[in-house]
């Protein structure tokens, strides 16, 4: 059995698509090489293989992924993870949210932050600097983005130079790309261990 | 070192000899992967049920609704048959495409309202899931794109 999660948690979900994933035996050529299929690695994801059905797009998604939520300088890893919550909690994505607060909460060494916004909300009680990152990151993830020149000026007053909010531009707006295909195309769902009853 | 010329940079109309250009010009690997990215999901090779004009108009019509004239007019461009699409009153029934149209809307505009319902219209409405696949990854890419675009307009003083 499984249920269907709609509260935000940091415990990870398991994603189940809504669409049929491609079946690796049936991929072509292409979708092999994207997954990076090799004898000794095939254990794909359901999310990846779902993605597969547009190989072009996920083989530039990854580098471009990787490359905004970690390369080297600008702004630290953990407030990259804060940029791209603010964007999930607004798009509602739980997985994502769930991966995200959890790999924020492990790179801080500190679950107080995540705790609060996952409890508060937009009113969490934040430090000056995390609240100007948040704040900026949940209006730019509205549609039509709303984050304005009071949210950059606070920025700024926080101590963040260009570079930083550069990579917070990135990272939040990376997520309104990444919640559009997970929580679209699948559900977050926790798999229940079920006592066996006998049927009536 | 110095800024490539793709669209996010050329519609955010960024001065490449700023001081927030050599800023952030560390990062432009991430413009050109960016460029890849529209490449991939508005060009792709394999389109499916979705033209490279057809894509354009949806790209154009994203942009329009999210408010950004001039990203929507660099869609426009190549939006050909399906250029009427690109106008937000526009349904899709002219082009067999209202549930397709529909979709978008609600994905582009409150990806929080969309439920597994949503999926399931589609694909009663013979959208392959492959197709449902394709559809998504262009109006995510879009969302990103605007974001980009607009917070590198913020960062030059410029009203939202």
């Amino acid at each position: 059995m499984t249920r269907v999660i709609h509260k935000f948690t940091r415990r990870v979900p398991e994603w189940q698509p809504r669409v049929t994933p491609v079946n690796l035996s049936e991929a072509t050529p292409e979708q092999l090489d994207a997954l990076k299929v090799t004898p000794s690695n095939t254990k794909i994801s359901a999310y990846v293989l779902t993605l597969a059905h547009d190989v072009e797009s996920l083989s530039v998604r990854s580098p471009l992924f990787n490359a905004i939520m970690y390369d080297k300088g600008g702004m630290s890893r953990e407030e990259r993870e804060l940029g791209a919550l603010g964007a999930s909690m607004v798009n509602r994505c739980i997985y994502c949210a769930a991966v995200h607060a959890d790999r924020h909460a492990k790179l801080a060494k500190d679950e107080t932050v995540t705790d609060e916004l996952f409890t508060n909300g937009e009113k969490a009680n934040l430090s000056p600097r995390n609240r100007a990152i948040f704040d900026f990151a949940r209006k730019s993830a509205e549609t039509p983005p709303s984050a304005g020149p009071e949210e950059i000026k606070a920025l700024r007053d926080a101590g963040l130079d260009e570079a930083e909010i550069f990579d917070l531009i990135l990272s939040s707006a990376l997520f309104g790309w990444a919640n559009r295909l997970m929580h679209v195309l699948g559900d977050p769902v926790r798999r229940d261990p079920v006592p066996q009853k006998a049927s009536a | 070192m110095s800024l490539s010329l793709t669209t996010a940079l050329v519609a955010s109309e960024l001065d490449t000899s700023s001081e927030l250009a050599q800023a952030i010009s560390p990062r432009n690997n991430i413009f050109d992967l960016t460029q890849d990215a529209e490449e991939a999901v508005l060009c792709p090779k394999d389109f499916g049920a979705f033209p490279h004009a057809l894509r354009a108009a949806l790209a154009a019509r994203i942009a329009r609704l999210a408010g950004d004239a001039s990203l929507a007019a660099h869609y426009d461009m190549t939006a050909g048959d399906y250029a009427d699409l690109a106008q937000p009153d526009a349904s899709g029934e002219a082009h067999g495409l209202k549930t397709v149209l529909a979709f978008v809307d609600l994905v582009a505009n409150t990806p929080r309202d969309i439920s597994a319902d949503h999926v399931s219209a589609l694909q009663s409405a013979r959208v392959s899931d492959a197709d449902i696949v394709r559809l998504c990854e262009l109006v995510a890419f879009m969302a990103y794109q605007l974001r980009v675009i607009s917070g590198l307009r913020l960062m030059q003083g410029e009203l939202a």
